[in-house]
């Protein structure tokens, strides 16, 4: 999988970082609508939480995905047994490819020619909509956002607000544009016009693809966390409901949903509960006048269990998709979601991204970090994210453990060999001590833009003395003293 | 998140790793915070072979490289006494990566001693010296930018300010966004300039506009990247790094 494409669709790569950053950072519009819905998160977050007992909580959520992790393999069976004692279908997908093929054979086997989504990041990150298209299925979101961002030929900018670059006045334009409703600043106008324009679409549609929040091993029930409704609407009205998910969906027990729930809310829009919380558990039933005739359940590897076998790099598999590091990055404050050319963007998108991509695409995400720690201090489910962004780092370089796709991709016989140099100075404490021509040395250890640094300030100047200096004549004029 | 941290009495003698950001660039921060410390009658120990922790290349994923360097770190602190480091960077990467990189090796019984010995200057000041402050200065309006090393990797967002606050004459304004990053980031500022100079516009835009004349920093690496945005955009701000400012203020 390289990039992200999707015929027709205005298109980003990760290879393209920083010509992306360069567009977003000078585009006034875009900077202003992230600033601003940041903000907004980030106080929610916080006044949601409250008094609560945060770090406790999220020890708890922690501790419940590691132990999820933990025992994956024998969770996985579990909850396809129980699946499909239940009636739900479950089918095993290698990649992303696969995952599609499992979905549009679902389809054909129905003669399906219309599919309505409810919001699903692992539908996006396998291209389902551009799959089921060449194959003549036509793929509506019904996310609002979703929608949006469908209308206007976009990927989403955020995975869990995913057309929060958009504005009320640009999403007016965007309706009256392809929808024909009237240009306005009315939200509710807007939101009753897509609602009346999706509801349609519900009671026409053949199959109803979701994701899933948390798949119960136990119970082998599938929950979707939403507010809209059409969540609900997509997964009940089409006779046919495909639910697709990563691996690491999994969790062993219905009381482990509670607290992470109670994380993922609060960390994501800071509500404390959303307006619909589904628990899927079978087909209709013998008797039942409503429900979907046939639940399936496509369950994604595409790199996970590669990042299983890697006892560091693992805890990326902890995430339960909140968006809380991105809320509070101020990279991807700056810069905005697009911007990284992945599915994922943000602090969680800059370590996943390399294992679904490989790093020769991504290189540059690890990088685009200051570490400043925002992303794991506000995880609700403690990953150390800046850790495996350096990780990462060292993957680039080939340092790592090799566990990566694409690894060592960035080592450059220069860069290694002023590390080399920069190592044998900070282990020769004589040379390094030969003052400010050390400083002249130092120099050339920083990676090729150092010129870039004085666009927008001045030089740093060494000081001539250095503190080694400053300290004996400190300490030659207090024997001095005493002597006195 | 830290784990609770449990501070000694205060001790006879202090290690002082100057960090070699201070060692070139800004010398008299160094001298100043070790001035502090002698004040409170405590005597320092400067080991002269100390050069730089490592942190720029453990951060680039020069992994072998920042190790070679940190061991040669190692050694120089033989005796038990605290080592005080006037940098929160420079002391997150000694306290907690110090156990990481050294695990399963064997100086990870070293490495995580040492760690623990480890402190930021104005922790130590703080809560070990109990440091008692009589302003000396005229009135200022100074703003406080702690780094997020200090504030999220040592958990330290409260003891500049608590510092400050003794300082009868000086009045802390506190910008925008406060916690907010100011890009510097090490090597992040040279691979990414265009992010990091977005988010050191904002920073100086929110310390201006807090109506500070001056700002403060416990972190050499914020005050070359805020110090400089300031400068080279000819704005009065100035920025000094806390030991410094205490000093002046106090002696």
């Amino acid at each position: 999988m390289s990039a992200v494409q999707t015929p027709g669709v205005q298109t980003y790569s990760p290879r393209e970082f920083h010509r992306q950053a360069h567009d977003a950072l000078g585009n006034p519009q875009i900077r202003a609508n992230f600033r601003k819905a940041m903000d907004g998160l980030m106080t929610k977050r916080r006044d949601s939480f409250g008094d609560w007992e945060l770090e406790t909580l999220r020890e708890l959520g922690a501790n419940i995905r590691l132990r999820a992790l933990a025992k994956l393999p024998d969770l996985l069976e579990q909850l396809e047994a129980n699946c499909e004692a239940n009636g739900i279908r479950v089918h095993w997908a290698e990649d992303g490819d696969q995952a599609c093929r499992i979905i549009r054979e679902i389809c054909d086997a129905h003669g399906a020619r219309s599919v309505i989504k409810g919001k699903s990041m692992v539908s996006e990150e396998m291209h389902l909509n551009a799959h089921l298209e060449e194959a003549g299925i036509e793929a509506l979101e019904s996310d609002l956002g979703e929608y949006l961002v469908q209308l206007n030929e976009q990927t989403p900018s955020h995975i869990i607000m995913p057309a929060i670059h958009l504005n009320t006045d640009e999403i007016s334009e965007i309706m009256h544009d392809k929808t024909g409703t009237e240009r306005t600043r009315d939200v509710d106008y807007m939101t009753a016009a897509a609602r009346a324009q999706l509801r349609e679409r519900f009671m026409a549609a053949d199959v109803g693809v979701s994701g899933v929040n948390f798949a119960v091993a136990e119970t082998g029930t599938l929950c979707l966390v939403e507010n809209e409704g059409n969540g609900r609407m997509t997964t009940t009205v089409p006779p046919v409901h495909v639910a697709v998910t990563g691996i690491e969906k999994v969790v062993e027990h219905l009381r482990d949903v509670p607290p992470l729930y109670a994380l993922l809310t609060r960390s994501a829009t800071g509500q404390h509960v959303t307006t619909y919380f589904n628990m899927i558990s079978s087909p209709r039933k013998e008797g039942e006048h409503d429900g979907p005739k046939e639940v399936h359940l496509v369950l994604v590897d595409s790199g996970r269990s590669r990042i299983y076998q890697d006892d560091e790099l693992l805890d990326t598999l902890r995430c339960i998709r909140c968006g809380a590091c991105m809320n509070h990055c101020p990279v991807y404050t700056r810069v905005g979601g697009h911007t990284y050319g992945t599915t994922y963007p943000g602090p969680i998108g800059s370590i996943l991204s390399p294992h679904l991509m490989g790093l020769e695409d991504t290189k540059d995400l690890p990088t685009a970090s200051s570490l400043c720690g925002a992303c794991g201090e506000v995880c609700p489910v403690k990953i150390p994210i800046p850790d495996l962004l350096v990780r990462l780092r060292r993957e680039s370089v080939g340092e790592g453990r090799g566990n990566v796709p694409g690894a060592g991709v960035k080592r450059t016989r220069k860069e290694a060999a002023a590390w080399k140099g920069f190592q044998w100075l900070a282990t020769h404490p004589s040379a390094w001590r030969a003052g400010t021509s050390v400083a002249g040395k130092l120099k050339a250890l920083m990676p090729a833009k150092l010129g870039a640094w004085t666009d927008y300030r001045t030089a740093p100047k060494p000081a001539g003395t250095t503190l080694h200096a400053l300290v004996k004549r400190h300490q030659a004029n207090k024997t001095h003293e005493e002597e006195r | 998140m830290t784990p609770v941290k449990l501070y000694p009495p205060k001790p006879e003698k202090v290690y002082f790793f100057g960090t070699c950001l201070v060692d070139l660039f800004y010398p008299e921060a160094g001298l100043d915070g070790i001035r502090l410390l002698e004040r409170e009658g405590i005597e320092v120990l400067f080991p002269e072979d100390q050069t730089c922790c490592g942190q720029p290349a453990y951060t680039s994923g020069y992994q072998q490289e920042a190790r070679a360097v940190a061991a040669a770190q190692l050694g120089l602190f033989p005796e038990p006494w605290p080592i005080v480091v006037p940098s929160g960077s420079c002391g997150g990467m000694m306290r907690t990566h110090y156990p990481q990189l050294f695990a399963d090796t064997d100086l990870e019984e070293q490495a995580n001693e040492v760690a623990g010995r480890v402190h930021e200057l104005t922790e130590f000041l703080v809560h070990v010296c109990h440091l008692k402050l009589e302003d000396r200065g005229a009135p200022e309006k100074v703003a406080m930018h702690t780094s997020c090393s200090a504030r999220r990797e040592m958990g330290l967002a409260e003891t500049g300010p608590a510092l400050l606050a003794q300082l009868g004459k000086v009045e802390l304004v506190e910008q925008a966004r406060a916690a907010e990053c100011c890009g510097f980031g090490g090597t992040f500022a040279v691979r990414h300039p265009e992010v990091s100079a977005a988010m050191v516009e904002d920073k100086t835009t929110a310390i201006a506009e807090a109506g500070a004349q001056r700002f403060v920093t416990s972190d050499c690496g914020c005050m070359m990247n805020i110090g400089g945005r300031f400068e080279q955009q000819k704005k009065p701000v100035k920025g000094e790094h806390i030991a410094s400012y205490l000093w002046r203020r106090t002696s």
